[in-house]
């Protein structure tokens, strides 16, 4: 969730109240925001202005600034109204040149007109940009604005692509011209990689860049990148110049709605706008931009209130809405329905769902008629049957002193191999893609990497020690819709002075002896019915020479015998590799036979 | 019963007490009769107080003394014999020790010295037969026992002609089990005494009750996995059914397509979510009507939804994840419930994954608590009074809601509780309806309303049990003994004492 931070003071006189912390703490509580931090004390060390830190709903892009979180607020409070945007006729144009569909092909514009800025205003225009470009324009790469005086501009502008040799010009803060390719040049180089760096990636392969033009050539802005310090705003500029470029058109009309529906307050007609004809007939999104019409939404009087478990009447509802900044007419036609009109700042009503949720914010959710209508009477619970399973290997295990652990299910590619002696034959394991550290490069496909790691943790604790894990593993099957499935394993080891072998065979004699399997002996041929034995098996790397055997396991008279598992002394490299001073004996089986 | 200590037994009854043992026993050894007594106090026959006495032996030269007279008087009955006696002739005549007679004998004034260096008798000394030897007489008392001035005792010691001794000394009273007779207190009841009933004649030796015992040799399940079992059992009594949530990779259709989560949306991101490199991709769904409502829902709106309206790519569905949360599970339990659809509960409690740097409350893999309840026409105050119910049972109450974002619920609730120990109010879960832009493309009936809600298993059982470190709570870097040692989990005890 964005965290947006406001002046404290400046919050409250638009609010019209002084708020104390636990007031201010709840009216965010109700209304759905959460007040994160409050300054004060740090702020008066420091001798600054004391702000509060303000989380916001991911998709409330129009809370994303101090004007919009005051007139939300003051809505809700009944302390004001929904403010009517007008859009003036448009004086201009901004033409879409065809080149741009192969990078960038959507633009939208807008003109603030007769601005008036103080410093607050200004900083909050500067930081909502800042913020819709890492929010709802994921970094620039769906959406990038600039903001331009316009009074600097010669009229029509322009929306192009050229080869990056092409554009030249004197980036914003800059006193060198640059062409494109030394622009990104410039930008790539390390101390601007956490700056404009970070955007390059976006149009640096592409044979074309974006570039906003004024009617004489004048470069504006080279999108998503940077402006022109040419056009250059300042605190003084009084029109001002808005251009939207996005490879997504949706966002794009969002983020002109929210640059012109926050800060058109500022404007000498308040609340007005001056639209941009963009022709763009290429791809049939020649119009007039911004589009500030309010959408209409039908929805049903009994479904609100079936959802609210209320009988609210239509003046009701409307009233809660009312406080959301929706406003809700009663159909003519049928009395069940009403109109509800969305304004331009509230992009994130999607389907009436989201209505019948505000208006249960506005009549309070801590307010509603707790139901009684779900008993609990009617159903029957069922554990999942691995799940039982796994509780009976739990339970038997700890009933033999063995002591449960729960290690990561990630781990490296040489806790997994490597270090336990075993070659990645690539057919089994499911690697990571995008891991922050080297600690997670695979989902293990055995128990023994996690356990050795807790053996290690502890080697201190006194001996023997005896821990043991149910749990999952996952292997590759590419005739799987996800392409790998989860295996409940069952793991136990024993760590002393001595490897312990015939202690964790007789680990796993109680264990088969908890799931009615008995030990068969002259390797299975003493009995044709169901039972297990263990038999050396020399392709077990992982133990000592001489020292491992795979568990075989016949489930039922007739049954062909399956391999379930292992047991061994580890080998001294494999406890070697985890740092762990000790012998041990391991034993791991598949828990699924027992289902 | 050895003889010496039935003895004892019989002195007690006879005397009633015992004031000196030294005296009434003054043959045995000190040490035998300490251990005698000793013996019989356990028993409870008696009991006795230590007087410690010191009484003092003659040394050789002492004996000397007694049986043949001090050197003093020695000296005089020589003189006496010899009428004369050169000063020189002294020790020759009687020895090292003639000199200390003479010493003794003038000081005793019984001898004189003459101008020849000759020593002869005093007057007071004439007649020898009337000298009292002091000296023979102490020692006399010494051996008698009899009481002495003690600048006497140090002198004679100085002298060496007695040796102190201590004398250990007893008074004895009857004990309160006293008689005659002795039976053996036994330590322990033993499967011989209650085969033969001799624990009915036995005594037994009295506990100490103040000392722990020995600490068993025991197993132990892990305080994560006990807190999960009570959480089960909620869900359990709550008429719920676990999920096979047994399933770690999942398709980006079913971990966020299917959720309603746009393809550009944050959690999406390389910073937030695990990609798989290997296997490469997932298949489609293999419900294909589902899938295009889904693509529809995305790119243009359906089922009433105006829809995110964006170009939806099946590539993005089809990239591998490790799932972010188990919604991806209760997705496809629902769109399985869709084929036959009625009022379902289900949970599940498993592991889920997030690629975020680890710190003290962040781990790349934790367990995430999922319930799932469908029903008709339910309300939002069923869902508040279901989830006040159901946290009640782990023994929270005093519930708030909070309205918040969720992709796929809407209303979307947080779920707060005041927490005594922290003095605040803290976020213990997150709920909500499922959108219907997730339930009717699965072709679930628009009147069956879902409800989800979810909570990290690892957060409550911190906060509950003080564990300020999520990496000592699960991973590998926990400590056994913290394991060992945890107490059954009970959500709903309180540890507010």
């Amino acid at each position: 969730m964005p965290t947006v931070s406001v002046l404290k003071q400046q919050l409250f006189d638009l609010l019209g109240k002084n708020y104390t912390n636990e007031e201010f703490d709840e009216l965010c509580f109700e209304f759905g925001i959460e007040l994160d931090e409050d300054t004060t004390e740090e702020a008066l060390k420091n001798n600054e202005e004391p702000q509060l830190k303000i989380e916001i709903g991911a998709n409330r892009y129009d809370l994303l600034c101090i004007e919009g979180i005051a007139q939300s607020l003051n809505e809700y409070l009944g302390r004001a109204e929904s403010p009517k945007y007008k859009l003036t006729a448009p004086t201009t144009k901004l033409i879409v040149d065809p080149t741009v569909a192969q990078i960038r092909p959507y633009c939208a514009s807008a003109i603030l007109r007769n601005i008036k800025f103080d410093a607050k205003s200004y900083a909050s225009f500067i930081a909502l940009q800042d913020k819709l470009h890492s929010n709802l324009c994921r970094n620039r790469s769906l959406v990038a604005m600039g903001t331009h005086d316009l009074d600097t501009m010669q009229l029509p502008v322009h929306y192009r692509a050229l080869p990056p040799k092409d554009i030249k010009f004197v980036p914003l803060n800059q006193t060198k011209e640059f062409n494109g390719e030394e622009l990104i040049e410039f930008y790539n180089q390390p101390e601007q990689k956490s700056n404009i760096g970070r955007f390059t990636h976006i149009i640096e392969d592409s044979p074309v860049f974006p570039v906003i033009m004024d009617d004489n050539d004048v470069v504006c802005s080279l999108p998503p990148l940077i402006n022109s310090e040419h056009t250059k705003i300042s605190m003084d500029t009084r029109n001002i110049f808005i251009d939207i470029t996005a490879t997504d058109k949706t966002k794009a009309e969002i983020v002109v709605n929210m640059l012109v529906s926050m800060f058109s307050r500022y404007c000498d007609e308040p609340f007005t706008v001056e639209p941009v004809t963009i022709e763009s007939d290429h791809n049939g999104e020649s119009r007039v931009c911004p589009d500030i019409s309010e959408r209409v939404m039908d929805v049903s009087i009994k479904y609100i209130n079936s959802c609210l478990g209320l009988e609210q009447t239509p003046e009701e509802i409307a009233a809660c809405l009312k406080k959301m900044s929706l406003k809700a007419v009663s159909s003519t036609e049928n009395k069940d329905v009403m109109h509800v009109s969305i304004p331009i700042t509230r992009p994130d009503i999607l389907h009436r769902c989201d209505i019948m949720e505000d208006a249960a914010v506005g009549y309070g959710y801590n307010n509603l008629p707790k139901g009684e209508k779900l008993s609990n009477a009617n159903f029957i619970s069922t554990p999942l049957p691995i799940n039982k399973v796994s509780d009976i290997f739990r339970a038997a295990s700890a009933q033999a002193s063995w002591v449960e652990v729960l290690p990561l299910t990630l781990c490296s590619h040489d806790e997994n191999f490597k270090f336990i002696r075993v070659e990645d034959d690539g057919t089994k394991v499911v690697q990571l893609a995008n891991p922050k550290t080297l600690e997670y490069q695979v989902v293990r496909t055995t128990l023994l990497p996690g356990i050795l790691k807790t053996v290690k943790e502890n080697r201190k604790h006194s001996l023997p020690i005896k821990l043991f894990e149910t749990g999952d593993v996952v292997f590759k099957n590419e005739q799987l819709e996800r392409k790998a499935y989860n295996e409940r394993h069952w793991g136990a080891i024993y760590v002393g002075k001595n490897s312990g072998f015939e202690i964790i065979q007789g680990l796993l004699g109680k264990i088969m002896q908890t799931f009615r399997t008995n030990w068969l002996i002259d390797y299975g041929v003493s009995s044709s019915g169901r039972g297990y034995w263990i038999e050396e098996d020399k392709s077990l790397t992982t133990y000592f020479e001489g020292r491992g055997a795979r568990i075989m396991f016949r489930s039922k008279e007739g049954e062909q015998a399956q391999q379930i598992g292992h047991l061994g002394v580890l080998h001294p490299e494999v406890m070697n590799n985890f740092d762990i001073p000790h012998a041990a004996s391991y034993v791991e089986i598949n828990a699924e036979v027992f289902l | 019963m050895s003889a010496f200590q039935l003895e004892v037994l019989k002195q007690l009854d006879i005397l009633g007490e015992i004031k000196s043992t030294t005296a009434v026993f003054a043959n045995v050894n000190p040490q035998d009769v300490l251990s005698v007594l000793n013996s019989l106090k356990a028993h409870g026959k008696l009991t006795y107080t230590k007087n410690e006495t010191i009484t003092y032996d003659l040394s050789e030269e002492g004996n000397n003394i007694l049986n043949n007279g001090s050197h003093e008087v020695k000296l005089v009955q020589l003189i006496n014999d010899m009428g004369k006696l050169q000063i020189k002739d002294v020790t020759s005549k009687l020895g090292p020790n003639g000199k200390v007679g003479q010493a003794r004998a003038f000081k005793n004034g019984w001898i004189i010295k003459t101008k020849e260096n000759e020593l002869e008798l005093s007057d007071k000394a004439k007649d020898p037969s009337a000298i009292v030897d002091e000296t023979k007489d102490i020692l006399e008392k010494i051996i008698k026992n009899e009481p002495i001035d003690n600048k006497i005792i140090a002198d004679l010691k100085k002298r060496k002609l007695i040796i102190p001794k201590k004398n250990a000394d007893f008074s004895v009273i009857k004990g309160p089990d006293f008689s005659l007779d002795l039976i053996k207190s036994e330590t322990d009841v033993t499967s011989d005494m209650i085969t033969s009933g001799s624990y009915k004649d036995a005594k037994f030796k009295p506990y100490n009750f103040n000392s722990q015992g020995i600490d068993p040799q025991s197993g132990a399940l892990h305080p994560l996995n006990k807190v999960r079992e009570e959480f089960r059992q909620i869900f359990f009594s709550m008429g719920f059914t676990e999920m096979p949530s047994n399933q770690y990779v999942e398709t980006g259709f079913w971990n966020f397509d299917a959720l309603y989560v746009p393809q550009q949306h944050p959690a999406r991101d390389l910073q937030d979510t695990f990609y798989i490199k290997d296997p490469s991709k997932s298949d489609l769904p293999e419900d294909k009507v589902y899938m295009n409502n889904i693509k529809a829902v995305h790119e243009e709106g359906k089922f009433d939804s105006i829809g995110y309206r964006y170009n939806w790519k099946a590539e993005e569905s089809q990239k591998l994840v490790l799932r972010t949360h188990t919604t991806a599970i209760s997705a496809a339990m629902l769109h399985k419930l869709a084929k036959d659809p009625k009022p379902t509960r289900l949970f599940s409690i498993d592991r889920v994954f997030r690629n975020e740097a680890v710190d003290a409350t962040h781990l790349a893999e934790f367990h995430q608590v999922e319930g799932v309840l469908a029903d008709y026409n339910i309300t939002l105050g069923d869902l508040i009074k279901f989830m006040e119910e159901f946290f009640a049972k782990m023994g929270v109450t005093g519930l708030r809601f909070k309205p918040t974002y969720n992709p796929y619920t809407e209303p979307s609730m947080e779920i707060f509780s005041w927490h005594e120990g922290l003095g605040k109010w803290v976020e213990i879960g997150n709920s909500g309806m499922f959108r219907p832009e997730m339930l009717e493309p699965m072709g679930l009936p628009r009147d069956l309303r879902v409800l989800g809600w979810g909570l990290s298993l690892e957060r409550p059982t911190m906060i509950k049990y003080k564990v300020q470190n999520i990496r000592e709570l699960l991973g590998h870097k926990v400590s056994l003994d913290f394991i060992e040692s945890n107490p059954a989990a009970r959500l709903d005890e309180d540890l507010y004492e």
